[in-house]
């Protein structure tokens, strides 16, 4: 099928990824924050779909948008507003801040200047039509070993969860 | 500009697909008008079968056989007061019911209503719909928080603990469900749920009756859990009116309320297309296999043309027993025109190019009204859960069957 007005979606879904992931930093009230998030998280998955990764763009809204920002939201109910509202929002590391956006912001120009020779010419995409059995065929051969402890580690976590918040086992 | 319309009709595929935006945009209007219509009739069929679950009448005024109540309650909807509570977050408060009405409308993007009758075919499907339609519980969290209140704030904590621990349940069956699609020449499945359908049809069997009881049991479990998700009865623990008032929604009024309403039923409706999708052959009639042949192909194309004129016939004898009354002379004339209308329409499926074509839509669509049907049966039928119940049932029961179907599954497939 043919893409439609790709330019305007893809600064369209820039330019909101980059407005909440300002919002996110500059609201005080923390579920507004929460909120912003979600959207930025969300015109990511759109980023991922206009890069024809359905799969990831699925993962993104399933696991992040639904699953995550849930918790994040539960955790900020429980806590009390009231008080952190009154707490400064920013600390007083100007120079350090300065110093470390300058050095990202270099290493972007330097990326846009000399990016087209440190990336592959062309990258055999796998199409569209079968990306996740594609994402799977990898995932299960030639990533098996790195897919296998990423899942112990997130095992581990789960059970050091659970030991922690139960007293008696 | 005309061969441009007309291109689409002849290429046999979604217009996603086709990539025709105006026939995307032409689907997508009227699917989300037969889906606002869907809710309003379920509207009206819910309270109508309620009253006769408990030896009522139900609404009787507003039109023969209350009929047109919804639309009566849509207008006393729509000029309500609309009140925001003062401690509230407007903005929070303002964005909550959009959320859910959202998430619950984008999952019909890729309902596939028949072979080439859904907006778009995409790669992720099933995917997409389970996770758009997880961002609903977003909505009912923010509502209840926003209110600044609560019997919300307790209704949005229960709900979002209910609607996060089903969601794995319910993931766990889809999950077999897929598993199943794989099992042809290639050995690779699919996510898109047209594809999921053409796996059942190829394989000459639904998903609810493979790998017998296995399909069963996930369907049942999906079929459980999906009403649990959905926050109906008998799991409807964030709106428990009895210790919660109304739950997350307490502090909305007027046509925000009916936002989460359409939300909520647009919801059970997108969940049920699921389960209809993976497990009850989606658009294909039933018997696909054993009834074969032309006859049988005729047979059952003249159903819903049959199911129409039923109606119809319904429809004249309530015209018949209208009492006598010069009072009933509007309702009587007007019960006889929608009469008329319906017979007319079902007069319009014999004929042979609408009856080939409307086929698929037809038993996708009854297939899920059995559904609807089944969730207003178990709001008569049973009584509310505990919350620690709802909890032990979803996390004890349900997600260990799940799993072990789910393995089942796989060495199945793996053997046969």
């Amino acid at each position: 099928m043919q893409p439609v007005a790709t330019t305007f979606f893809f600064y369209f879904l820039s330019g909101l990824t980059l407005a909440s992931g300002v919002l996110v930093i500059t609201r005080k009230n923390p579920v507004h924050s929460a909120l912003a998030l979600i959207f930025g998280l969300l015109a990511q998955a759109g980023l991922y779909l206009m890069l024809y990764a359905p799969f990831v763009a699925g993962v993104q809204i399933i696991l992040y948008a639904g699953g995550i920002m849930v918790l994040f939201l539960f955790v900020i109910m429980l806590v009390n507003l009231e008080r952190s509202q009154k707490e400064e929002q920013f600390n007083k590391q100007w120079l350090v801040g300065i110093v470390a956006a300058a050095a990202l912001g270099v290493l972007f120009v330097l990326v846009y200047m000399k990016g087209a020779d440190l990336f592959p010419v062309r990258m055999t995409l796998p199409t569209e039509s079968n990306n996740t059995q594609e994402i799977g065929v990898m995932l299960y051969g030639q990533y098996m070993f790195a897919f296998e402890i990423a899942s112990l580690l997130l095992l581990v976590a789960i059970i050091g969860a659970v030991v922690m918040a139960k007293k008696r086992i | 500009m005309l061969d441009y319309v007309t291109s689409y009709l002849s290429s046999n595929t979604t217009p996603g697909q086709a990539g025709n935006v105006l026939w995307v945009l032409i689907y997508i209007l009227v699917v989300f008008g037969a889906v606002s219509v869907a809710v309003m009739a379920m509207n009206w069929l819910e309270r109508k079968a309620l009253a006769h679950f408990q030896i009522r009448l139900g609404p009787m005024r507003v039109g023969p056989h209350g009929l047109l109540q919804p639309i009566a309650d849509a207008i006393k909807l729509l000029t309500k007061e609309d009140i925001v509570p003062a401690e509230a977050d407007k903005f929070v408060f303002w964005i909550a019911p959009l959320i859910i009405l959202c998430a619950s409308f984008t999952v019909y993007i890729v309902v596939p209503f028949g072979p080439t009758h859904a907006i778009t075919d995409l790669n992720i499907g099933i995917l997409f719909m389970l996770g758009v339609s997880s961002l609903s519980v977003l909505g009912v969290v923010m509502a209840g928080w926003a209110s600044n209140s609560h019997y919300p704030l307790i209704g949005a904590l229960r709900s979002s603990a209910q609607m996060v621990s089903y969601e794995v349940a319910m993931g766990m069956t889809v999950v077999s469900a897929v598993l199943m699609t794989s099992l042809n020449k290639t050995g690779t499945g699919t996510l898109s749920m047209i594809g999921i359908v053409q796996a059942q049809q190829s394989q000459q069997i639904w998903f609810l009756f493979k790998f017998f009881p296995l399909g069963l049991i996930a369907f049942a479990i999906f079929a459980i859990a999906m009403v649990a998700e959905t926050n109906r009865a008998p799991f409807d623990l964030p709106e428990a009116e009895s210790e919660l008032t109304a739950g997350f929604h307490t502090e909305y009024s007027g046509l925000r309320w009916s936002l989460f309403m359409l939300g909520e039923y647009a919801a059970m409706i997108a969940v049920s297309s699921i389960a209809v999708t993976l497990w009850l052959g989606g658009w294909l009639r039933p018997f696909p296999n054993t009834l074969t042949g032309g006859a049988w192909d005729l047979v059952f194309s003249l159903v819903p043309g049959l199911l129409f004129i039923a109606l119809a016939v319904i429809a004249f004898v309530g015209v018949v027993r209208m009492p006598k009354h010069p009072y009933f002379r509007i309702q009587t004339i007007g019960l006889a025109g929608f009469g008329a209308v319906l017979g007319l329409i079902g007069l319009i499926l014999f004929a042979p190019p609408v009856r080939d074509r409307i086929q698929d839509i037809f038993w996708f669509t009854a297939k899920v009204a059995g559904f609807m049907y089944l969730y207003i049966w178990y709001r008569a039928t049973f009584p509310r859960y505990r919350f620690d119940q709802l909890m032990k049932v979803g996390w004890k029961v349900l997600l260990p069957i799940a799993i072990g179907v789910l393995i089942l599954t796989a060495v199945l497939g793996v053997l046969l």
